[in-house]
């Protein structure tokens, strides 16, 4: 079996594994190792492809495989990686290991739901290694069905409400995206080609200029609204505020990137004058996101919530990155997304770790946490820091190449919104230094937490190895970002040469 | 000979104690942690020492003037072709002379705290905090391209916060520490859009490149960009508003008198000493640049610091809190040294005011680490930060004594000690650039003796309080970085700078403007003879004046009222007019339209479903009047 198709293989089977399970205590021993497995198998991929491109492969997608699945409309299974996917792999191997010692605790059908989490991330898995996009569609899917049974059983607050919300919307965005799929493909056929879904042969044709123009929209919205773009963005704070602890950190982890990706994957690569034509327009919207969430957030009470809209602003700056058009300021959405992925599900692992303890998610009722939990709360600040870009942790070096990529355009346009979104910077400072001042520090001002413990050895191991993912980004970002540029080599030339 | 690339062992020290005291610092006695942390800054020290004889009396000079030399460079970031961020260290005389300044420094608050934080929770988070903030300092002053420099600079800021919410229990600690963070943070954006600005028009980040006066990219002024204004000038002037952050001048001070709820070493560290001087290094480093081709931004660097001069001189004539009367005095030197390098002209003896700010950086740096750490040990022996509850200490605590006067005579002005010689140097350059610079100068240098003498009498001599218990001169690890201070104090002055640290590195000639010199000891005696008269004896001199200038003074006391109008900012405008109705559009129209939509499905299924009744007669009316409908149709089309 190739190694990109174990991705999906090694969850199932972990699935498997966990159905002959007759305790929990069995069920987080599998889990966690296959789950530790995958996260060897994505470093394992990570470790050939630099040693493949090391050797001189300079293909634009490695270790392909191609099996004709359903032969009347020419859907493949097809799969292959460039150094992005296999970043964004070795993303979702971390924050799914680190969600399954998050979710150690989960008492009340314990099974059910590690199994529901590990199939979602095998959804993910295949979004990543798919390059046909109807398979991609469907793994998409795989991953979006199993958040509704996760928020509406394992949910806290409204969790009915919020987990319909979530799906009705992602749902939408779903309706957009098939549409824009088949858009592209009953259109592949205009230059005397076969009909196709790869998106390595559709990206060497050129799609009609009017056809661009529908389509892009439609799935650049589609694929937007998965990465919380603004306006369709409120299924975030309510679906997180609401989802358990680990499907909260997988949510915002990875799915959310799911969203970023496929806007240039699909969208941006397969149709670059549609990208061109729009991109204002994305472009206020996305700047809109960045600030408009950072300033959502500092009204905020409830942790998670503080967070979702942190998101919103993080994940509008991916989506701005990406609509700037040029290597760098992709190469820094790109690892926005690894950064955000990272420092999100760290904060929500911690978030989930503390209410665990204290019951309550608002900010006001806790205080001088240091105190009781010092370990979860040096956690926090470091998250914290991390998220209001201090160098050497991971945003740092996303936000940084994403302004210096998006300064590169001299017009005055580009020019404001740039200069709109590095302000979010400070108002990022402002919430989250909001939060560590009034949760951490200060007295204990609730009694009964004094008698709290501190983290347990699967939240360290948790919350650890998140830590490490973004201070291993922060402190020697060239490697990732070399690998990430590589691979922005064609999509960026195919933008550019359609330059009008 | 020597090979440089080991100057960049001066920052990794202090880095690699940071990460051991920092996760294993629990693990044994504190005082380890304070000790390894203590000798790994002392070995910084010896190696910026030896780095500092090689450069300056063996190796740096070539044809008579001092190169700028690369000790380490690796690439750390690739942005774009053009632009990359690299780590590395770049020695030319400003940052070899920083080095020496924060080892000297930070080695002597390491030695201090061993014996001030005695006991306290978290010793080994203090010591590990400390080895960051040197590590941070370091690195941004060693600096080779202007965006290390600003990564440096946000990790001064953080361990800075840090160290100021040490009391992490403590509510006025957590806000000062927020406040002095956010605040510098928004100058920081300045910094960030500044060298974005730079970057685009230069296409390089590197020192070297940047600030070579035959260069190219020194000349890339750019065009008119805004106000009649370049973009070289504006991105300069975006860079200062980063520096003006993080150096306090007005109006972005408010955060440096709060600092002070940190620990007294750290004050002495940072928010004298060192990180709050970045902004002159920053316009020093630069200097070429603002001085070639955009001397409209250094006008700006000059009045702003001026001004800051004056408006922190005034302020301090009025505080109780010793911290903060030091605090605003720092910004006041601070404003002299901005004002010192606003003023210079590039090259030679035109170079006067940049050299005049470089020394008075240094002297400064020594002279006001002493008189915090002096006024830690005050603080230490009677438990009080303010000067009412003090008065006679002069018996009790000799060593601090003798040695915070040298401070305040230094600081002062008198002759033949350091802060004289600077001071007069900074004076005789803004003489010969602009009088009104020059007279507003002196009349701080007026102040500052009087503010720093009112200061000393009113702790040392005036009133002896009743103290709880007889107040104790510190232990000696305490008491000897005061004397090596107060020796660097003295002996500063007569470090020859204008051979060492010039704006292009040539040594010129500097005579002493004796007119200058006099009148500026004089105005220092006259505030220290006025002090004297009011506060060496009790008397009722002082609340007389207070009360014949009572608006004024009140308005002083009260800070202008900054503090006052940025909280209106930040809480009533940015929280309540820009936060709050967000939160509110967010969660009423855009998620309002939302669940609209799923509203109004809700409302055509329920219609819907109305059909679905089950009842005969409805299904029956619906069929005829349906077939009514459909012959209607056909025969109004068949009439077509």
């Amino acid at each position: 079996m190739d190694i990109l198709t174990s991705f999906v293989v090694v969850p199932l089977l972990t699935i498997i594994g966990i159905f002959f399970c007759k305790s929990n205590k069995q069920t987080r021993v599998v889990s966690a190792i296959g789950m530790s497995i995958q996260l060897i198998l994505a470093f394992r991929l990570l470790a050939m492809y630099l040693y493949a491109r090391h050797g001189g492969n300079t293909a634009e997608m490695l270790f392909m495989k191609d099996y004709i699945w359903f032969p009347a409309l020419n859907i493949h299974y097809a799969i292959g990686v460039d150094g992005i996917s296999v970043a964004m792999i070795c993303l979702t191997s971390i924050v799914v290991f680190a969600g399954i010692f998050a979710s150690w605790e989960v008492e009340y059908l314990h099974k059910a739901f590690v199994i529901s989490l590990i199939l979602l991330s095998s959804g993910v898995f295949g979004f990543f290694i798919s390059i046909d996009i109807f398979t991609m569609f469907l793994f998409y899917e795989v991953a979006v069905i199993p958040m509704y049974i996760l928020i509406g059983i394992w949910g806290s607050g409204p969790k009915e409400y919020s987990a319909m919300k979530l799906t009705l919307m992602l749902m939408g965005g779903s309706a957009f995206l098939m549409l824009g799929l088949i858009g592209i493909y009953v259109n592949t056929g205009a230059e005397g080609h076969a009909l196709t879904f790869n998106i390595l042969e559709i990206a060497k044709i050129h799609l009609p200029h009017d056809i661009q123009m529908i389509f892009f929209p439609i799935t650049f919205v589609g694929f937007g609204v998965l990465g919380a773009m603004f306006p369709f963005h409120t299924w975030s704070p309510d679906g997180h505020a609401s989802a358990p602890t680990a499907v909260s950190m997988l949510h915002a982890g990875v799915l959310m990137k799911l969203g970023g990706y496929g806007c240039f994957r699909v969208a941006m690569y397969l149709m670059p004058e549609g990208a061109h034509a729009w991109s204002t327009l994305f472009i206020t919207l996305t700047a809109i996101s960045v600030i408009y969430g950072a300033f959502g957030a500092i009204w905020q009470k409830d942790l998670k919530y503080i967070n979702a809209y942190s998101s919103v602003s993080h994940c509008g700056l991916v989506l701005f990155a990406i609509l700037m058009m040029n290597k760098t300021a992709m190469d820094g959405a790109i690892i926005q997304m690894l950064s955000h992925g990272i420092m999100t599900a760290l904060f929500f692992a911690l978030i989930g770790m503390i209410y665990g303890r204290t019951h309550t998610r608002i900010i006001t009722e806790m205080g001088g946490l240091m105190k009781i939990m010092p370990f979860l709360a040096v956690c926090y600040v470091i998250a914290g820091l991390a998220s209001l870009g201090l160098p050497g942790f991971s945003g740092f070096v996303a936000e940084m190449t994403v302004f210096v990529g998006a300064f590169q355009h001299a017009e005055t346009f580009y020019r404001i919104v740039t200069i709109l979104a590095c302000s979010s910077i400070v108002v990022t400072a402002v919430y989250i230094l909001r939060v560590v001042g009034v949760l951490l520090f200060g007295p204990v001002t609730n009694d009964h937490f004094l008698q709290l413990k501190d983290a347990k050895w699967y939240e360290k191991v948790s919350t650890v190895t998140l830590i490490l993912g973004i201070t291993a980004i922060g402190v020697a970002p060239l490697w990732l970002s070399n690998l990430i540029q590589d691979s922005l080599t064609p999509i960026v030339e195919r933008l550019s040469i359609v330059q009008f | 000979m020597i090979d440089f690339s080991i100057s960049v062992l001066v920052p990794l020290l202090p880095l690699f104690m940071f990460i051991f005291i920092g996760l294993t610092g629990h693990k044994f006695k504190p005082l380890v942690s304070g000790i390894l942390g203590t000798l790994s800054i002392f070995t910084s020290l010896v190696i910026s020492y030896t780095i500092a004889y090689q450069y300056f009396f063996n190796v740096g000079k070539v044809n008579g003037v001092y190169q700028k030399i690369i000790g380490f460079n690796t690439v750390w970031l690739q942005l774009t072709q053009n632009l990359h961020i690299d780590m590395g260290t770049l020695l030319d005389p400003i940052s070899v002379m920083m080095i020496v300044v924060i080892t000297t420094v930070s080695s002597m608050v390491h030695l201090y705290s061993l014996g001030y934080m005695k006991g306290e929770k978290g010793f080994h988070r203090f010591f590990s905090f400390l080895s960051l903030f040197s590590f941070s300092m370091l690195g941004l002053v060693l600096a080779t391209n202007i965006f290390q420099m600003y990564i440096f600079w946000e990790l001064v800021g953080v361990s800075s916060f840090l160290l100021i919410g040490f009391y992490y229990e403590k509510p006025s600690a957590v806000r000062a520490s927020k406040k002095a963070f956010i605040v510098t943070r928004f100058a920081d954006l300045g910094f960030l859009l500044g060298i974005l600005l730079l970057s685009y028009t230069t296409k390089t980040f590197d020192f070297i490149q940047l600030t070579n006066p035959n260069g190219a990219a020194i000349h890339m002024g750019g065009s008119v960009l805004f106000m009649g204004l370049s973009t070289m000038t504006w991105a300069l002037i975006m860079i200062f508003i980063g520096g003006a952050g993080k150096s306090a001048m007005f109006p972005l001070h408010i955060w440096l008198p709060d600092a002070m709820e940190g620990p007294t070493p750290v004050s002495a560290l940072i928010h004298a000493a060192t990180m709050v001087v970045a902004g002159v290094y920053l316009v020093a480093r630069l200097f070429p640049m603002f001085a070639i081709s955009a001397p409209a931004g250094l006008e700006v660097v000059a009045y702003v610091g001026a001004f800051s001069s004056l408006f922190a001189a005034i302020i301090a004539c009025t505080q109780f809190d010793i911290k903060r009367v030091l605090a605003y005095s720092t910004m006041s030197q601070i404003g002299y040294m901005m004002l010192a390098v606003g003023v210079s002209g590039y090259g030679g003896e035109e170079g006067l005011g940049f050299m005049a700010s470089m020394f008075h950086l240094f002297t400064h740096a020594m002279f006001k680490a002493l008189l915090f750490l002096g006024a830690g040990a005050i603080i230490h022996a009677v438990h009080s930060n303010f000067m009412y509850d003090m008065g006679g200490l002069r018996k009790h605590l000799p060593i601090t004594h003798i040695t915070f006067l040298i401070a305040v005579l230094t600081i002062s002005g008198v002759p033949f000690l350091s802060g004289f010689f600077s001071k007069d140097e900074i004076l005789a350059a803004a003489y010969a650039h602009n009088k009104i610079l020059f007279f507003s100068a002196l009349f701080v240098a007026g102040l500052t003796a009087f503010y720093m003498s009112r200061l000393y009498f009113n702790v040392f001599w005036g009133k002896e309080n009743h103290y709880h218990h007889t107040p104790k001169e510190s232990p000696l690890t305490m008491t000897i970085p005061l004397m090596i201070l107060a020796v660097f104090s003295i002996v500063a002055g007569y470090i020859p700078f204008h051979n060492l640290v010039t704006s292009d590195g040539k040594p010129f000639e500097t005579e002493m403007n004796y007119t200058i010199a006099s009148i500026s000891v004089l105005f220092g005696l006259v505030g220290i003879v006025i002090a004297a008269i009011m506060y060496a004896k009790p008397t009722n001199i002082p609340d007389k004046i207070v009360a014949s200038v009572k608006t004024f003074h009140k308005w002083a006391f009260n800070k202008f009222y900054f503090d006052e109008l940025y909280l209106f900012v930040t809480k009533r405008v940015l929280f309540n007019c820009v936060s709050r109705p967000v939160a509110w559009f967010d969660r009423h129209i855009i998620d309002g339209s939302m669940n609209g939509i799923s509203n109004v499905t809700n409302y055509i299924s329920v219609k819907i479903k109305g059909f679905q009744s089950g009842q005969v007669q409805q299904y029956g009316f619906v069929f005829v009047m349906g077939a009514v409908l459909l012959v209607a149709t056909f025969i109004y089309l068949l009439t077509y």
